[in-house]
């Protein structure tokens, strides 16, 4: 858990469905929460564990930074990323991102806006461990495109 | 007393994550690291590796006040 009660990063497993319907408690004028569900892939096989490495208070400060303007360009009411540190298996979840605002458009957009962004340009360290040793992942040529869509 | 922290293939490279350097600046740790791990100093000074002393990202040279945390980060992959 970190200083931004909006955003945690977490080396334990969390339930998505938990976390939406808290996400949606107690709100009177927000008409939409858009959602979404990142999860590690096996990568037919070659991937037995993924493993994140964050620069706490680094990598939660830069992540607000952007949540913030976010909220600010689609007139958002609120947000909640929850994004998991350390090893991961195949089929966790890696990243939760909700948003909430007053119609559908803006809570969809904010949320791919949020996601392009985290896959490509958020500070973390992303490892695969695999049958066939360890290797570092870099963004994909597609995490930059999506990611510039949106500059 | 500048604590040093690696981060991704860096700290693979290095063999460890966490250190305590005596140094002025930002050009004086380089050489103490060079001394200990030519190597390591050479990734360090690498394409696409920043530098956050104490949490924010600094370019070029820098002095390194009592108790600094200094970061070397290699390209970031993404969530």
């Amino acid at each position: 858990m970190t200083a931004f009660p909006s955003i945690s990063l977490t080396a334990h497993s969390f339930e998505p469905g938990v976390l939406l319907t808290n996400f949606c408690a107690g709100r009177a004028e927000t008409g939409a929460v858009a959602s979404f569900v990142g999860l590690a892939r096996a990568e037919h096989g070659r991937a037995t564990v993924l493993e994140l490495e964050a620069y706490p208070g680094f990598t939660d400060a830069a992540i607000a930074r952007f949540a913030e303007e976010a909220k600010a360009r689609f007139d958002l009411h609120d947000y909640r990323i929850v994004h998991r540190i350390g090893r991961i298996a195949p089929g966790e979840a890696i990243v939760f991102v909700a948003t909430a605002a007053g119609h559908r458009r803006a809570a969809f957009e904010a949320c791919d806006f949020l996601m392009d962004w985290l896959k490509s340009r958020a500070p973390f360290w992303k490892k695969e461990h695999g049958p066939d040793g360890d290797r570092w992942i870099e963004p994909t040529a597609q995490d930059r495109t999506d990611a510039e869509r949106w500059d | 007393m500048a604590r040093v922290l690696l981060f991704g293939r860096l700290a693979d490279q290095a063999g460890w994550r966490e250190r305590s350097v005596e140094a002025g600046s930002l050009a004086s740790l380089r050489q103490a690291l060079a001394a200990a791990d030519p190597d390591l100093a050479e990734a360090l000074g690498g394409p696409g590796v920043q530098v956050a002393i104490d949490k924010t990202i600094v370019r070029g040279e820098a002095t390194l006040a009592a108790a600094t945390e200094v970061a070397f980060l290699p390209p970031m992959s993404g969530g």
